[in-house]
């Protein structure tokens, strides 16, 4: 029996006797990063990243948190426990078990490109890696973020050349922290829907990030967003609260968008392709750089990139989670908020 | 190829007509002549011939990545464009060894007409050479598209005909009819294909076809009956038949030249006026009496048309308007004018494979609301609406015609199969195959893959995700579950479905979240509507 185990509420070490991101209650749960699908409330007593703690606290409420920073050691009934930078949002990480000699690592969400914000993702060596695959198809090339935020600030000087506010997409967490820091550069204004207002108040009061933001509300004049550059989660597309915006251009940023179908889809004026994800190279070298003898594939293209991996000699097996409904969750989570605008 | 491609990114980049009008407009100011003539063909739907198959491009697409063949398959699945797959991934896995080149349009187009007779090896260095020194993803999405369909990127005729008609200053109809018809892009020069000569040049050129929107109102609310014509809406092809210079044409509203398809029109072509063009319905037919359109299916379908074959669908064509009388064009005089004009025609002709769309009079609405019920014995969808008063428009407008059809037939069902969508769905899980109840079991009976708004879609795409049992291929096999409303426009044996009916036009018309999948109809509920109005 491996030392963790794929059980109906999650992650579980047998040896330990603690989960990781569970999605049900559970006693004792290690969360890797602060996205819905992964980070539940309900359980008695969490463990996390020093930095994922505000997030936590603002989106599941009040708990028992318990945090650690990176690669301080735990020891739990026996069991060694650390975390380690993942690199996806802030305080994002990778959770390393260790027994008896027998090392496990599950990565949670990763990227292996730095984007300044989250820590640098370094592999753990182990013998058994568990890993992500979201974006797990050879199509899923990502260009250096430097290249996307050059265009989105081309874009968003072209829009008010033209007339148009800007109103960029982005879940609250993660991408909306790189996307701010790209766009401060060419504007000093920058209005943000309450979802992302609310994220960002945790992260500067915790000094976890720095670019300040205004809130939109029905106070503020209409003639302030003209030319503007707004940011707003995806859930606010196509409804009313937009409207204030006329005349506008949306972008919709998202590793997703590297399809144009998706593009169209979405409807969107403009699709930046940019993911706190790894792309199918970045997934590859991560899992060979960890030295695993197995690997097990959790949330995304799984079956096709188990396959694969077995086809070029790593020894995979394909795990069903409930993760991997981050878009879903996020835009409801989202899309609540949108609701009720003063919470 | 940079300048087209970036009036592609730019085509792409907006949803607003305005922009592409724009766009393209610009593209035609500055573009050279040849990559003009190219690029209206493309955008109307004409590519050069296929010079390479689909398969070898995957295969070596495969070869260039160094990825198995059936990982690149799965990639297809994901994106839903094998020419943007294969962009993307030679994008992914591109080493700079050849020098980058911006060739144009025509350059490539001819570079592949000129591999049609070539080897396997010339084809492919042909094909390796453009991946190379093409540059961008869109550069080599537009390489790939050239062999392999039409571009599908929210250029409708009519914006083309738009942005044409601003570039030089000619009537949208004019440049509408100019680039219709049958013509060789790699012949015609731009301004051959849009001046005077060019036009009379081509004595096939079809009209753009008037086309209705479904009138969603009462009809009462188009105000007095007298001053609409009402026909019955009869289903089959729309087609113009044509007669210039004693040459004889029949086209479809697809714009398919279809002459060889309908040898009984050619005894009409003798009898009618030269320099004639009329508007109309290709329809199964003995005389005047429409047959099931299921028969236009089975005929249309066969490569040879034999005597058995037309003795079993024959055609009439039921004659709605003219359009050209003694080569003059009759679209700007009023329907009144044009429709006493057209019964002298088909008087003159007085052949029975041509036939007036008759003309159904009623004194009310009410009246006329009445008989609408009774279309589908007619073989008719419901009436078609004009005003007296109307000229012939181009393509679908609003407020002159309408068409009011009957309301659909509709069956709660319950969704077993999900399969993901093509093209802008590609990504979800869109297309559906739905089941009535019979006893104990679920029995297939139509698939769809429109009706529901994107967030609907999205729903059901995590349902689907959630609920699969098992996987063939792309399908999902997913738990009886979710209960749909579906509205079809008609229904006929048949014995290639298992559930012995087919539906025409399937789509779904509502969510049943207040259903039960317990609660939806049943097989024998259907073959009662076969039995109704069943068109075997
Ligand atoms: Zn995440
Ligand atoms: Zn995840």
């Amino acid at each position: 029996m491996g030392l963790i185990q794929f059980t109906d509420k999650g992650l579980f070490c047998t040896k330990g006797g603690f989960y990781i991101d569970p999605w049900r209650p559970v006693d004792h749960a290690i969360i890797t990063h602060g996205h819905s699908d992964h980070a539940k409330g309900g359980s008695k007593n969490y463990l996390c990243h020093t930095y994922s703690k505000p997030i936590l606290q603002h989106r599941l409420g009040e708990a028992n948190y318990q945090t650690v920073v990176w690669d301080q050691k735990l020891t739990i009934n026996g069991v060694t426990v650390s975390l380690h930078p993942a690199g996806h949002v802030i305080g994002s990480s990778q959770v390393r078990v260790e027994y008896k000699g027998e090392v496990y690592v599950f990565s949670g969400d990763y990227k292996t490109e730095d984007d300044g914000i989250s820590g640098a993702f370094a592999p753990v060596r182990c013998h058994t890696f568990i890993t992500e695959s979201t974006f797990g198809l050879p199509i899923y090339k990502w260009k250096p973020q430097q290249h996307i935020y050059n265009d989105m600030q081309q874009w968003i000087l072209q829009n008010k050349q033209e007339g148009k506010a800007s109103v960029l997409l982005a879940y609250s967490l993660g991408k909306a922290q790189r996307i701010l820091g790209a766009i401060s550069q060419v504007t000093d204004e920058i209005y943000v829907h309450g979802a992302i207002y609310n994220m960002q108040e945790v992260l500067l009061a915790h000094q976890l990030h720095h670019v300040k933001v205004i809130r939109i509300s029905n106070e503020l004049p209409k003639e302030k967003y003209r030319n503007a550059v707004i940011v707003a989660p995806p859930g606010a597309d196509g409804t009313s609260w937009m409207k204030k915006f006329t005349p506008y251009r949306t972008a919709i940023c998202s590793g997703w968008m590297q399809v144009r179908g998706n593009q169209r889809r979405r409807n969107a004026d403009k699709g930046f392709v940019l993911s706190d994800h790894c792309d199918f190279e970045g997934l590859l070298s991560s899992i060979k750089a960890t030295g695993c003898e197995k690997a097990f594939v959790t949330h995304g293209f799984q079956s096709v990139f188990t396959k694969y991996l077995n086809e070029i000699g790593i020894d995979a097996s394909e795990v069903k989670t409930a993760y991997g409904n981050e878009a879903e969750e996020e835009t409801e989570k989202e899309a609540d908020q949108l609701n009720h605008p003063s919470s | 190829m940079k300048f087209f491609a970036s009036l592609v990114d730019r085509l792409m980049a907006t949803t607003k007509t305005n922009e592409k009008i724009g766009a393209l407009e610009e593209y035609f100011h500055n573009a050279s002549d040849r990559d003009k003539v190219w690029v209206i063909a493309l955008f109307t739907g004409r590519r050069p011939k296929r010079t390479i198959s689909s398969t070898l491009l995957r295969v070596w697409c495969a070869e260039y990545c160094q990825l198995p063949l059936w990982l690149v398959e799965e990639c297809y699945h994901t994106v839903g464009d094998l020419s943007e797959t294969i962009a993307l991934l030679i994008d992914a896995y591109y080493t700079p060894d050849t020098h980058p080149a911006d060739h144009s349009l025509t350059h490539y187009i001819e570079a592949f007409h000129q591999v049609e007779k070539a080897t396997e090896a010339e084809r492919k260095q042909v094909m390796l050479q453009g991946w190379k020194e093409l540059q961008t993803v869109t550069e080599r999405f537009i390489f790939n598209k050239l062999l392999s369909g039409s571009f599908r990127i929210g250029v409708s005729q009519q914006l083309m005909v738009k942005a044409l008609a601003k570039v030089t200053q000619l009537e949208p109809a004019v440049i509408a009819h100019r680039i219709s018809g049958k013509w060789d892009p790699g012949k015609i020069t731009f301004d051959e294909l849009l001046n005077d000569a060019g036009s009379l040049a081509d004595d096939s050129r079809p009209y753009p076809f008037y086309l209705a929107y479904p009138l969603e109102a009462e009809p009462e609310s188009l105000g007095s009956i007298e001053d609409w014509q009402a026909e019955w809406k009869w289903d089959g092809i729309r087609g113009q038949l044509i007669k210039r210079n004693n040459e004889f044409f029949v086209w479809s509203r697809g714009e398919e030249l279809m002459t060889d398809k309908f040898p009984e029109y050619d005894p009409i072509c003798k009898l009618l006026p030269d320099g004639t063009v009329l508007d109309g319905e290709i329809i199964v037919a003995n005389g005047n009496e429409p047959l099931p359109f299921s028969l236009m299916q089975k005929r249309i379908g066969r490569k040879n048309l034999s005597n058995k074959i037309m003795q079993e669908a024959p055609v009439s064509f039921f004659a709605y308007d003219l359009l050209e009388l003694n080569f003059e064009d009759y679209r700007s005089r009023p329907l009144a004018e044009r429709r006493l004009a057209l019964e002298q025609v088909v008087k003159l002709v007085n052949h029975e494979k041509l036939q007036l769309s008759s003309v159904v009079t009623c004194a009310t609405w009410q009246e006329l609301r009445e008989l609408r019920e009774e279309s589908r014995q007619h073989y008719a969808e419901g009436f078609m609406l004009k005003r007296k008063d109307s000229v012939y428009q181009t393509g679908r407008k609003r407020g002159d015609w309408w068409k009011w059809k009957l309301d659909p037939m509709t069956i709660d069902c319950v969704m077993i199969y999900a399969q993901k969508g093509s093209g802008r769905r590609s990504n979800l899980y869109t297309d559906y195959t739905f089941a009535v109840r019979d006893g104990d079991s679920l029995v297939p009976f139509a698939k769809a893959y429109s009706g529901l708004t994107d967030k609907e879609f999205a729903q059901v795409d995590a349902f689907v995700k959630r609920n699969a049992i098992e996987k063939f291929g792309p399908v999902r096999t997913v738990k009886p579950d979710l209960v749909f409303e579906l509205a079809f426009e008609g229904i006929a044996e048949s014995n290639r479905h298992k559930s012995g009916v087919a539906v025409r036009f399937p789509r779904i018309k509502r969510w049943r979240h207040d259903k039960k999948p317990d609660e939806i109809n049943t097989l024998d509920d259907l073959r009662q509507l076969l039995e109704l109005y069943g068109t075997n």
